[in-house]
């Protein structure tokens, strides 16, 4: 039972109750295939002894006959969650050394269902960016491959897509402020969904954009996400914007039957000079859940083009309003100061020292949009713009439509390196087909459904109606039965 | 909107970063950049918009207003870069 590139959450679940294997042999394994890919940098805290720990308490439960779906499921956890007594850096330099005094809700939820933690994932630096350089670790590396090129595995939950693309782990934790989950999902040939905001708790979660983030699944395929996300939803009184609603059975609602669904398809998303590949996708996948009985709708959402410029307002202030606690007092790093400094220059060196230029550069232009004098002009109009990139989507579900189906990516995944000379608006146009679903609040999940020409995979990103994932699963449940996308990375690593 | 190294230089002091005089030519440019995308949006017709403050239409819930936590000062301190005698410490801050 140690085949991991077959595993699934669902099947190992199935297995551990069978008790064909146990939660120790499953975490044995797991941590020797991450021992052997130090080379993708997916992993960057291993915790062996707190895995080893929880699986054989999960063995012990699973041998009571308690033993929820997560039960001595091995999984990796993004560096942005706070886990008690482990590094949890956000992948920044400034918070080196941070060992929280307490876990966040969602791994606690998650340990509580007897998941067990093989470590911390890489990601960019506070989940600012889209292709994992911006770690202070250095980059998360693609399990896929064109010739000798290292290609990006997207960002910023690079080291989650890694992770789960390689088989170093049966699911991840990813977050997504702007495409976060979705867009490395689609770079690696996995799942990811980010659910509705308010869906999953947000608490001791490290914050970026705080109406933005939301926490999710990234796993290999729509089954393993309902399941896991089913673990980390729920209501948390230690975070206001978390739903009370009752959270429903994910994998129950996945029947396949997608009959009489009303499936739109918006015209704004065919950007001028997308890739012919992006489009035949597209109009692929169209076509597969016109087969299984949906019917498809051309529909408009007359604001998209504004969606990422009010993102890079809306983004940035709250980042800059976030990352003010970053003062070298009381967690992280603090700069070496010279005789004579004062209070505002530690604050200065070592904010200098310890975030990275994208975050440097977000935190700036967050803190020039609030500034007297431009507040209006820039942030209140952001706002404006936001709510009625929202009314675009109120309107199409008002109208009947259950789901709307976009690419995930404007591309497949690029090498590592070749956006370095590219200004940051180039890296950003990489969230143009997943910022509009932050902004608006809703679920949203990435399905691979293709490779390229030069055989990497392409995904396939479904929207839903707030609060129904359910539905939202089922259909991308119902594309993945008709793409049935099975490659897999060749292990070179 | 053009930025300056003048403006360049004021937001990196707000935003309490350090940077050197020889950066702010770049970082000025970087700004210019990123507003230039951002000012698409005088474009859209917001007259009469209320500006989003909840993406979802749910009322906070309130509480009890009591004590829930603390005492925990030990915790609170543990990861200080420079914690004594039970406070944070700081570079003198008083003249």
């Amino acid at each position: 039972m140690t085949d991991l590139n077959k595993l699934t959450i669902a099947s190992a679940r199935d297995a551990l109750r069978k008790g064909d294997v146990s939660s120790a042999e499953l975490t044995d394994a797991y941590l020797g295939a991450i021992e052997g890919a130090g080379v993708l940098n997916a992993f960057v805290h291993n915790t062996p002894e707190v895995a080893k720990a929880q699986a054989a308490a999960a063995d012990a439960r699973i041998k009571s006959g308690d033993a929820p779906d997560m039960c001595g499921i091995p999984l990796g956890i993004k560096d942005l969650f706070c886990t008690k007594g482990v590094n949890s850096q956000a992948a920044s330099g400034i918070l080196e050394g941070f060992k929280p005094e307490y876990e966040s809700t969602v791994t606690t939820q998650l340990f509580d269902a007897g998941a067990v933690m093989l470590g911390k994932l890489n990601m960019d630096e506070f989940a600012m960016g889209s292709s994992n350089e911006t770690s202070v670790y250095g980059d998360a590396v693609n399990p896929w491959k064109v010739g000798d090129e290292k290609l990006t595995p997207g960002g910023s939950s690079g080291g989650s897509a890694s992770a789960v693309a390689a088989d170093l782990c049966l699911g991840a934790t990813g977050t997504d402020t702007g495409g976060s989950i979705r867009q490395p999902a689609a770079f690696t040939g996995i799942t990811g969904i980010k659910p509705t905001y308010g869906r999953v708790s947000r608490w001791g979660v490290v914050a970026f954009a705080s109406s933005l983030d939301q926490a999710g699944p990234m796993t290999k395929d729509v089954r393993d996400s309902a399941i896991m996300l089913e673990a980390m939803c729920g209501h948390d009184p230690k975070d206001s914007t978390s739903a009370d609603l009752a959270v429903p059975n994910f994998e129950a609602a996945l029947t396949g039957d997608i009959k009489g669904k009303v499936i739109g398809i918006p015209k704004e998303y065919r950007m001028d000079g997308m890739p012919s590949e992006i489009e035949k996708l597209w109009e692929d996948g169209t076509a597969m859940l016109r087969d299984e009985g949906a019917v498809v709708r051309d529909i408009t959402l007359p604001h998209t083009k504004y969606a990422l410029p009010a993102y890079y307002v809306i983004a940035p202030a709250e980042a800059s309003s976030n990352l003010a606690r970053y003062d070298g007092v009381r967690f992280g790093r603090r700069a070496k100061l010279s005789a004579g400094d004062g209070i505002t220059e530690m604050y200065e060196k070592t904010r200098a020292e310890g975030f990275g230029p994208e975050v440097q550069r977000r935190v700036m232009v967050g803190t020039y949009v609030l500034s007297a004098g431009f507040y209006d002009a820039y942030y209140n109009r952001a706002r404006k713009v936001r709510a009625l990139i929202k009314q675009d989507f109120d309107t199409v579900f008002a109208d009947g439509v259950d789901a709307i189906l976009t690419p995930a990516t404007p591309s497949a995944a690029f090498g590592l390196g070749t956006m370095k000379d590219a200004d940051p608006i180039q890296m950003y146009l990489n969230d143009v087909f997943t910022v509009t679903v932050n902004l608006a609040g809703l679920p949203g999940i990435s399905v691979p459904a293709g490779l390229d020409a030069n055989g990497l995979p392409l995904g396939l990103q479904l929207i839903g109606r707030p609060w129904e994932e359910g539905d939202l699963l089922n259909v991308a449940y119902a594309l993945e039965q008709s793409a049935g996308f099975v490659a897999k990375p060749q292990k070179w690593w | 909107m053009s930025i300056d190294t003048d403006t360049a230089r004021r937001v990196a002091k707000l935003a309490r970063i350090k940077v050197e005089d020889d950066a702010l030519p770049a970082l000025a440019q970087e700004f210019s950049a990123i507003l230039g995308f951002i000012e698409q949006l005088n474009e859209v017709e917001v007259d009469g918009v209320e500006p989003m403050t909840s993406v979802t239409p749910q009322r906070l819930k309130r509480r009890v207003d009591v004590v829930t936590d603390g005492s925990q000062q030990d915790a609170v301190l543990k990861n200080a870069p420079d914690a004594r005698e039970g406070f944070f410490a700081v570079p003198k801050v008083v003249e």
